[in-house]
């Protein structure tokens, strides 16, 4: 008796949440949703390499990430982005892995700088890993290092791609 | 003040024949080559006359002679005169069993600088407080990357 | 006394306290007892990729892990390189050489600054050195064309001369500079909560510095006067007066005055490089001889020089060269093996963070865990640089 009261709350849970998701994922209130994801991008507090420093200043007052809507956070599960700052050693493909697997869907990836796109200046390194091969990564940044106004123009270059893509995947709830 | 080659015979007659060739070169260098078992003697002579830290600790290998070269760069702090030059203390090791005596007790400051070498290299310091992989991942199985065996890919056509 | 007293603590790498490393931290209640740094996350295997390569692509590879200071840590390369060489830069690249690396030492002790700033919870104090890095990076992006990889010295003298109208900018900026400063003492320096999170923290006596081989503005806070500009003179700084900051206290708020306090001197010795720069060429004039008259004529009138094609095909005599610059963070030491072929055969750099290391080591036990980003800042340790 009691089984089946919860197991048809649950089923009527389930049924809610896919009209739920169908009303969200209709136009106007997919816009907004959309919109409000795209400017409330947070990159956890994640410096893989030197191109940090660019970084660092990207967000510094001159360049003022924060315009944007972009600001960098401490803990990995409060936000949405992973910003790889540059090279990624082996050691940290692993820590950037699972700083990616503690964020709440939906979330995003940009690479800063020539090494996670094919490995830079320092292409025949052993001791690098190429980001694409780890991270599914939306938005690469060329440059040794690049500056900060091309991280600038990332950020609204992944506002873009979220306005027009759709930024939340819901897979795991259909 | 003290010129480089008073320095050099002031270091020749303190070592005796600890050092079997002791060269200077300008305009800082005085170069002490000296047999790997007599190396813990020599750095502690050298660190009683006022070579107070390590700056670099560096491993060659010399692949042809089957050997791996260590050379130590000391220098001081305390002492102005000694502070203007750089000794670089050099032992060569067999390549099949690089082991020396670690010099942490001499000098603290060639700790991390050994710890470096042994994950780079693969020379074992016997004595040294805490030899583990420093740079590397912990799981690296290969032969030490600063050998020359160890191939990386080149520039050009056949690469 | 029972192991299960203590408990270990993982800081890092994903944490705004700790860069790009991790700290193994043993604690007992809330003070820590043991503190082993793991680094490695940036080891990019800078020695091994140089083996591979020539000597004049060598020169934007070493700036690359010492992302904040790399005038200094090319200039000390280069020094190596001219020792092998045999060759020397013209006294105006001397000059120049001098005036990039000291307002490359601003900008590199303005982030120091800023980073120790926001890991002390002063935000102000970040956004402030931040804003202000930004004049120097400006300067010297008018001088070499780059924000911060410069690559502007070369083997016997550097790639441009001094733009028209720098002096007038370089004086601007100083003036500037100067009564910022006055506001940085009032909101920073002075700040009671500062002192008391800084003074007596992290305290490394004059001993323990020399004996583990601290360098830079760290050991110069520690008592000991060793500074390789003064120890060591290299390019324009024998002709230059200057001071060596040293404070006797050890502890990290004197470290902060001691970077603080270098700035000044900094700007003391950029504005004596501008007055006292003689003419000339900038780079040797064996190198110069080998560019055709009329690209040389067209070069001195635009100040811009196409390099020879000589720089591809360096090739040194066998032997080795050591040298050792005196970068932001403090000594970097560069080992050149040659065997006289256009690569060389073992190229060695330690810099200044990878020495500094060792004193997370042996500071931080004894202190409570939140001293542990006071300490970390103040010792203005820059990851990238210490894995290379």
């Amino acid at each position: 008796m009691v089984f089946s009261i919860t197991r048809s709350l649950k089923s009527f849970g389930k049924f809610l949440r896919r009209i739920l998701i169908r009303i969200i994922e209709k136009r106007p209130i997919r816009d907004i949703r959309d919109w409000g994801i795209s400017y409330s991008l947070w990159p956890a507090h994640f410096t893989t390499a030197c191109c940090g420093a660019e970084f660092a200043a990207a967000s510094a007052p001159r360049f003022d990430a924060e315009r944007f809507g972009f600001l960098p956070f401490t803990s990995a599960r409060q936000c949405n982005v992973v910003f790889i700052e540059g090279t990624l050693s082996r050691k940290m493909a692993k820590a950037a892995r699972m700083v990616f697997e503690q964020m709440p869907e939906p979330k995003f990836v940009i690479a800063m700088g020539a090494c996670p796109i094919d490995g830079g200046i320092f292409w025949n390194s052993y001791n690098i890993v190429l980001a694409h091969n780890i991270l599914p990564v939306d938005v690469y940044i060329p440059g040794c290092p690049p500056r900060p106004e091309a991280v600038a123009r990332s950020i609204m270059m992944l506002q873009d791609k979220i306005k027009k893509m759709g930024g939340a995947k819901y897979d795991e709830l259909k | 003040m003290m010129s480089l080659n008073e320095l050099k015979e002031m270091i020749e007659k303190e070592l005796g024949a600890l050092a079997f060739k002791v060269d200077s070169e300008a305009p800082n260098l005085i170069i002490i080559n000296v047999e790997a078992p007599n190396l813990f003697e020599v750095a502690f002579k050298l660190n009683h006359m006022g070579f107070d830290h390590v700056k670099v600790v560096t491993g060659t290998d010399y692949p042809i002679e089957k050997k791996i070269e260590l050379v130590y760069h000391v220098s001081s702090y305390t002492n102005i005169d000694l502070a203007k030059v750089i000794i670089a203390l050099k032992i060569r090791l067999d390549k099949s069993n690089p082991k020396v005596k670690s010099l942490v007790k001499i000098w603290p400051s060639a700790e991390y600088l050994e710890r470096e070498t042994y994950d780079l290299v693969g020379i074992i310091f016997e004595d040294h407080p805490k030899l583990e992989r420093l740079l590397l991942p912990s799981d690296w199985d290969q032969i030490p990357p600063l050998w020359k065996d160890f191939k990386i890919k080149t520039e050009g056509i056949d690469a | 006394m029972s192991e299960d007293k203590f408990m270990q603590v993982l800081i890092g790498p994903q944490h705004p306290g700790s860069g790009h490393m991790r700290f193994i931290v043993k604690m007992d209640g809330d003070i820590i007892s043991e503190f082993e740094p793991d680094i490695g996350y940036v080891h990019r295997a800078v020695e091994k990729i140089a083996e591979s390569k020539r000597y004049i692509q060598i020169v934007p590879l070493v700036e690359r892990p010492i992302l904040a200071d790399t005038a200094n840590i090319n200039l000390g390369y280069i020094l190596a390189l001219e020792r092998l060489l045999g060759i020397d830069a013209p006294p105006r690249a001397q000059y120049l050489r001098t005036l990039l690396a000291e307002i490359n030492r601003i900008h590199s002790h303005l982030y120091g600054l800023g980073i120790h700033g926001i890991m002390i919870g002063s935000s102000t104090i970040f956004m402030w050195c931040f804003a202000d890095r930004e004049i120097w990076i400006e300067l010297a992006q008018e001088l070499t064309g780059a924000r911060i990889t410069y690559s502007y010295m070369i083997p016997g003298g550097v790639r441009r001369d001094l733009p028209n109208g720098f002096n007038e900018k370089l004086s601007k900026a100083i003036a500037y500079m100067e009564e910022r400063l006055k506001d940085y003492e009032k909101i920073f320096i002075n700040n009671p909560v500062v002192t008391a999170r800084l003074i007596d923290v992290g305290i490394i006596k004059k001993d323990d510095a020399i004996k583990l081989g601290i360098v830079g503005p760290n050991l110069r806070a520690s008592g000991v006067a060793y500074d390789v500009r003064k120890i060591e003179p290299y390019c324009a700084y024998p002709e230059i007066d200057f001071d060596i900051i040293v404070r006797k206290e050890g502890d990290a708020y004197s470290r902060v005055l001691v970077r603080f306090e270098e700035i000044k001197q900094s700007m003391k010795i950029v504005k004596q490089v501008v007055e006292k720069i003689p003419s000339g060429p900038i780079i040797n004039e064996s190198y110069l001889k080998l560019i055709p008259p009329k690209l040389r004529e067209k070069a001195e009138q635009t100040g811009i020089w196409k390099m020879p094609a000589i720089f591809i095909n360096l090739k040194p005599r066998k032997g080795e060269a050591i040298s050792r610059v005196e970068a932001g963070r403090g000594e970097v030491t560069h080992y050149i093996v040659s065997d006289g072929s256009p690569n060389p055969y073992r190229f060695r750099v330690v810099t200044p963070s990878f020495r500094n290391l060792i004193a997370f080591k042996y500071t931080m036990p004894g202190h409570r865990l939140a001293d542990i980003p006071a300490i970390y800042g103040s010792l203005d340790y820059f990851p990238p640089s210490a894995d290379r």
